[in-house]
């Protein structure tokens, strides 16, 4: 009850303040909506207890675009506040693009049959602290009392249940603890993401030598280059 | 492990009492809507209190040691000789001012702004614990989220400048952006050296594995890492743009920065943001390097031994062995919390502010490169360690065999928890 209450007032704030950053035309005052509809996208990870992904969307899009927009604006503005003003046809386009992505997002909502989806997930939250501790101790008791390789699993997979920051570094790094433990190793090592993951950092490591180069100061005879930041 | 109410969170604990004194079944929706408001309130409640309250200490302390530091008295009159009810007295005088917003600002957002900075300094308190088992959220990626949470305090800041319409506001904000912009990577490096040999982002995880005396804390773990917490400290300084890094403000250039336009409270609430994030970045330095609730001396396994055994008394689920020991943290850390903002603040009024270009350069001439090599050193050492002496720490057990032994603990607070439940 009172997760669809938080849920209803942070979807309804996400879109507001989305809808926000569209109408008002003052460069600024979007930053501000943006930090309203993006740290509230992040309240909703927090209520899907994706904490990690949570404070990855704080710190990425509120915490770094979004200052960076506000300093580009604020170093390039020409005079005190930045407007923009669309023109109708880009009003038309922009509508056009964006009603087009709303009918494919509700075409593949359609798609879905919630029903048998949503018998999948656990039936009622209980708070984890509690639940951890209640199913842990369970399987436990039935690794004590079988001493099966099955209920060593269960339990290696109780205890990493809901804790996905561990799993998320290690697939990072390669492994897959969760699928390894499933399959039993059998077939090898379940493919995991070391490579798309070292791929990105020198994609990263390449655009950031890129604006490094882009950004220098040309040297001249006189020393020209220092520039100061006010 | 310690925890106020070892088998119940504090919704659970207010369900049952209620269905017990009432005869209403304790599954009722409306019964856990009420536990659940009435578990929240409390929390928040505990958690702003806090968050109010050591900023009107921590401002007090600032006027008096700058008072001491200049050869003055500070405050004397207001609540006694020591003039500790001065900071009560400016509260009340700041709240009655009237409430401005230039003709030239942006009102919308020169009148969120401070609450922004104010919500970012907040939330920073829901995922720092404050004593082993007092933490409001208990969050796997507790650090990370942290330290997400404490850079989003800086957007207030350059919003409320930039919406002031006026050029000192703005020169104040554009400094506070570049600077930021700059000091959250060693800040975030920094951190990462004790989150790497803990192995875990989990605050609680970082702070059991330094139990015991204090040469199990962090800082003493490898020479990279005592340097590591120097520079995490310096940077952390200039994080919460205190002096020499108060640039944003700098009184003396720019008026006073991007709080120029503000008055009355939403001028106060900056100040108890500021105040208040002092003490986050402090406490995470505690925690991070210094130990965190241990005391380093042993009182805290002499109150364990002392108070064994006590277990469930009169409430269900209420032990007061782990109430004390939760009490004796919570005073240990923010003791160690408040000799750091007591570091920060006589550094305040003992160094000048450097210029803007000094200190782009401290930080990306110097502090970069020195926290990427301390970062790397910090791989290194317990790699070193094994192939010279084919063990990973000079003295005592492995982190890992000591994370182990704990894990072996918690297993069995666990059953016991699973015993007191049912």
């Amino acid at each position: 009850m009172i997760e669809q209450l938080l849920f209803y007032t942070f979807a309804i704030l996400t879109c507001g303040g989305a809808v926000a950053v569209v109408a008002t035309q003052n460069v600024v005052r979007m930053a501000f909506w943006l930090v309203v509809s993006l740290g509230s996208v992040a309240a909703l990870f927090f209520l899907l207890h994706a904490d990690f992904l949570g404070a990855a969307q704080l710190l990425i899009y509120v915490g770094g675009t979004v200052v960076l927009l506000v300093f580009g604006v604020m170093l390039t503005a020409s005079g005190p506040y930045t407007t923009i003003k669309t023109s109708p046809a880009e009003g038309i386009i922009g509508a056009a693009v964006g009603i087009m992505l709303l009918l494919v997002l509700l075409s593949s909502i359609g798609g879905v049959d919630w029903v048998s989806v949503s018998g999948r997930l656990p039936s009622t939250p209980q708070s984890p602290f509690t639940a951890d501790s209640v199913r842990e101790a369970h399987a436990e008791e039935s690794l004590v009392n079988s001493g099966s390789t099955k209920a060593k699993t269960d339990l290696a997979a109780v205890q990493q249940q809901g804790r996905t920051v561990r799993q998320l570094g290690l697939s990072f790094l390669g492994l897959r603890p969760d699928r390894n433990l499933k399959e039993g190793g059998a077939n090898g090592l379940a493919p995991a993401y070391f490579l798309p993951f070292e791929i990105v950092s020198v994609h990263l490591l390449v655009v950031l030598i890129g604006a490094a180069y882009l950004a220098r100061a040309k040297r001249r005879a006189v020393s020209e280059d220092r520039v100061s930041l006010d | 492990m310690h925890g106020l109410f070892a088998a119940l969170t504090l919704e659970d604990f207010i369900a049952r009492t209620i269905s017990s004194l009432t005869k209403i079944p304790a599954d009722s929706d409306t019964l856990l809507l009420i536990a659940f408001l009435a578990a929240a309130f409390t929390h928040a409640g505990l958690l702003l209190g806090l968050f109010g309250g050591l900023p009107v200490f921590y401002i007090w302390l600032e006027r008096k040691v700058a008072g001491r530091i200049q050869d003055r008295l500070g405050p004397t009159r207001v609540g006694g000789s020591f003039g500790w009810l001065q900071t009560i007295a400016d509260g009340i005088k700041l709240i009655q001012k009237e409430d401005l917003v230039p003709k030239d600002a942006d009102a919308l957002v020169f009148r969120m702004a401070p609450y922004l900075a104010t919500i970012a300094s907040f939330a920073a308190f829901m995922v720092l614990p404050i004593s082993d088992g007092w933490i409001a959220v208990t969050a796997e990626c507790g650090a990370f989220l942290i330290l997400a949470l404490m850079s989003l305090e800086v957007l207030g800041i350059i919003l409320a400048g930039y919406s002031s319409g006026s050029k000192w506001a703005l020169f104040g904000a554009m400094r506070e952006a570049a600077q930021m912009v700059s000091y959250e990577i060693p800040m975030a490096i920094c951190a990462l050296i004790p989150l790497m040999i803990a192995g875990s982002l989990n605050f609680q995880v970082i702070g059991r594995m330094q139990s015991g005396g204090f040469w199990n804390w962090f800082i003493l773990h490898d020479p990279f890492t005592f340097l590591a917490f120097f520079c995490y400290f310096t940077v952390a300084t200039a994080s919460v743009k205190r002096a020499p890094f108060d640039l944003a403000e700098a009184e003396s250039e720019l008026v006073a920065g991007f709080h120029t336009e503000y008055s009355g409270f939403r001028w106060s609430i900056f100040f108890l943001a500021e105040y208040s994030s002092m003490f986050a970045v402090s406490a995470v330095a505690a925690i991070l390097f210094l130990g965190g609730w241990h005391d380093g001396l042993g009182i805290d396994s002499v109150i364990d031994s002392l108070f064994r055994g006590t277990g469930t008394g009169i409430i269900e689920g209420f032990s007061l062995g782990s109430y004390v020991a939760n009490v004796f943290g919570a005073v240990v850390l923010i003791t160690k919390a408040c000799l750091l903002v007591f570091v920060q603040i006589w550094v305040r009024w003992t160094l000048p502010r450097l210029r803007i270009d000094q200190v782009m350069t401290t930080c990306l001439k110097y502090l970069v490169p020195i926290s990427c090599f301390l970062f790397l050193a910090a791989v290194l050492w317990p790699l070193t360690l094994v192939t010279m002496f084919s063990r990973p720490v000079i003295a005592g057990p492995a982190l890992g065999e000591r994370a182990l032994s704990q894990q072996k603990g918690s297993s069995i607070d666990a059953s016991e928890r699973l015993g007191a439940a049912r």
